[in-house]
């Protein structure tokens, strides 16, 4: 279990993943590749994705839960796949702010 | 957190398309995060607090941007036009540092110990300064809390303030506002503020993280503007209210041709006046459309109206949609805006008071007086204004410029909307001058469109849209109004030009 709190970043411990959360609270089981993720630059990589969560990440996309309440962003790409206790996180839809600044 | 790591995936995403420059001789991406890297190893192995930046718009402002992030040091770009006096005493508040500078204010700073120069020129030639080694990927702080950036306030109601932004409020900013690589490789933003307003800082920095390539503008002219949005394909840009005013002069001279490839144009930074706005969608008859509210202490934008709302207002014929012209539309997301009285409560829809915002990138920090959020994390943004029954935020102006008149708080915003509603007014000001009866009173400044209007048939305008309170002792028409470079309205200076036409207390 990790403490999700908007800033935090985690790693992938099987893959090259890496995430920073944008939204979320609280301790949450957060896989990628089906193993635990530890805070960034805590951990190594050891092994290879599990069979079944192995479709991978993608740089600077969003990955969120059903619920909206879980919101985080790849900051590297990885073969691993993103889950938060059973539940498989998605890529979530593109903003669509007009440019301000 | 550290804006670092917005570069570090662009470049991993995007390493060979152009970051910064013209297409045949700029900066990409991975070009970009080496400078990047060798500015930081000047600044860590020279020891310093910070990274000036007293200079106009080039490649080396997004270095000194993120090398300082890398390193460590907050990033400090001065107002490089600033009088001696006002220079150098900001330049003395900064602490040890490494500023990059131009020939002029090479020899202004020198005056200043703590801070050692270096010519743009040679920084460009070589950002590592001759150091070696002490800097490796990926080694920044990632202290959210780290301070990212200091900016000075442009003090035009007092000395400058220098507020911090962290880290995070900067970060949060750009993860919750702009797509990763949401542009495409055409896409080129001409960034004509400078280096040293809130906006120029963001525009680096969202630039960044979609992937648009940044064209700047050193030194703001209409027509090298409108040559260069040609020239360089400029699909987006950013101007402050005065910028668009002389645009469209400029385009009005050059036969009312309109420049179809422009495809979002933003504007923010002060109030735009409803005349400028009509003919610029009228110039720019296919362009985005986006008014931006912001301010530094919020990390830029915290409110935007959006391209069909402008649309909506141009061509409708209901008059709440008109008006959302003089709005600055909904809060971003992740942004929450109240509307308060004197005493704190909050106001209902529709009543006016202070705009208070809370959020990630909101940081309201100063280093002169500290944070200035409250124990709920609402920021006072001391702007007067009003949210419409359908979330639309009305902006009225600084709550320091109220004019009080008999007891009376008036904003002057709400007489120039009505001013400048007059087909023959293109710009207006209303201020308030120290009056033996009233306490203050009203003197409008007003900006012809053609022919000078009768001041009579004005204040009829205005008696009969608001009440006979508001309407102006004094109607003076003059050619333009004062503004400081980035494009704020200096009505400290109209007040000192027109106290002649008060009678002061003591008289």
């Amino acid at each position: 279990m990790v403490e999700l709190k908007a800033g935090a970043r985690f790693q992938s411990t099987v893959c090259t993943t890496e995430v920073i959360v944008v939204k979320g609270a609280g301790e949450v089981d957060l896989t990628c590749g089906g193993a635990p993720m530890v805070a960034a630059g805590t951990g190594s990589i050891d092994g290879s994705p599990a069979d079944g969560a192995a479709e991978g990440t993608q740089l600077g996309k969003r990955y969120g839960n059903e619920a909206g309440t879980i919101e985080i962003l790849a900051t590297k790409a990885g073969d691993g796949s993103l889950a938060a206790g059973n539940e498989a996180l998605a890529i979530a839809q593109a903003k669509t702010l007009p440019a301000s600044d | 957190m550290n804006l670092m790591m917005l570069l570090e995936m662009a470049a991993s995403g995007l390493g060979d398309r152009i970051a910064v420059g013209s297409r045949s001789n700029g900066l990409t991406y991975a070009q970009l995060l080496n400078q990047a890297q060798a500015a930081a190893r000047r600044y860590r192995n020279s020891g310093v607090d910070a990274a000036v930046l007293c200079d106009e718009s080039s490649h080396a402002v997004p270095i000194t941007l993120f090398g300082s992030a890398w390193a460590g040091v907050p990033y400090v770009p001065l107002n490089y036009r600033l009088p001696d006096d006002d220079l150098l005493a900001l330049a003395g508040r900064v602490g040890s540092a490494v500023a990059v500078t131009d020939e002029a204010n090479l020899k202004r700073l020198a005056t200043v110990d703590a801070v050692t120069t270096v010519h743009q020129s040679a920084f460009l030639a070589d950002p590592a300064g001759g150091h070696d080694g002490g800097v490796e990927p990926g080694d920044w702080n990632m202290d959210p809390d780290n301070v990212a950036v200091l900016l000075f306030t442009s003090g035009t109601t007092g000395t400058p303030k220098s507020a911090i932004l962290r880290q995070r409020h900067l970060v949060s900013y750009i993860l919750s506002s702009v797509e990763f690589m949401g542009a495409s490789e055409d896409e080129a933003t001409l960034v004509s503020v400078p280096p040293y307003h809130i906006a120029g800082v963001a525009a680096m920095l969202s630039s960044v993280y979609t992937g648009r390539r940044i064209v700047q503008l050193p030194r703001f002219d209409p027509h090298t503007w409108i040559d260069t949005v040609e020239a360089e394909g400029i699909t987006h840009a950013m101007v402050v209210p005065t910028m668009l005013t002389r645009i469209v002069d400029a385009l009005d001279e050059r036969g009312g041709e309109p420049l179809l490839g422009v495809q979002a144009l933003s504007y923010g930074g002060g109030k735009m006046p409803r005349p400028v706005i009509e003919q610029a969608l009228e110039l720019f008859p296919i362009t985005n459309f986006v008014n931006a509210y912001g301010l530094t202490e919020t990390s830029s934008t915290i409110a935007l109206l959006g391209p069909d709302e402008h649309r909506i207002a141009q061509y409708s014929d209901e008059p709440a949609e008109q008006a959302r012209l003089g709005s600055v539309g909904r809060p971003l997301p992740g942004v929450e805006v109240a509307i308060r009285d004197d005493d704190g409560n909050d106001l209902p829809a529709g009543q006016v008071g202070e705009i208070f915002v809370r959020g990630e990138q909101v940081a309201g920090e100063y280093r002169e007086k500290g944070s200035l959020l409250d124990a709920d994390g609402w920021f006072p943004t001391r702007d007067g204004g009003r949210i419409d029954a359908d979330g639309f935020l009305f902006v009225q102006g600084r709550n320091d410029d109220l004019i009080i008149r008999g007891g009376e708080n008036i904003s002057p915003g709400e007489i120039e909307d009505v001013a400048v509603s007059h087909p023959r007014v293109r710009d207006a000001a209303a201020i308030g001058i120290a009056d033996r009866e009233w306490g203050e009173k009203i003197v409008l400044v007003a900006v012809p469109n053609g022919a000078t209007p009768d001041a009579a048939e004005l204040e009829d305008l205005i008696r009969s849209r608001l009440r006979s309170s508001r309407v102006p002792a004094h109607i003076v028409f003059v050619d333009e109004l004062p503004h400081n470079d980035t494009g704020k309205l200096l009505r400290r200076v109209l007040r000192e030009d027109y106290t002649h036409l008060g009678n002061d207390p003591g008289d």
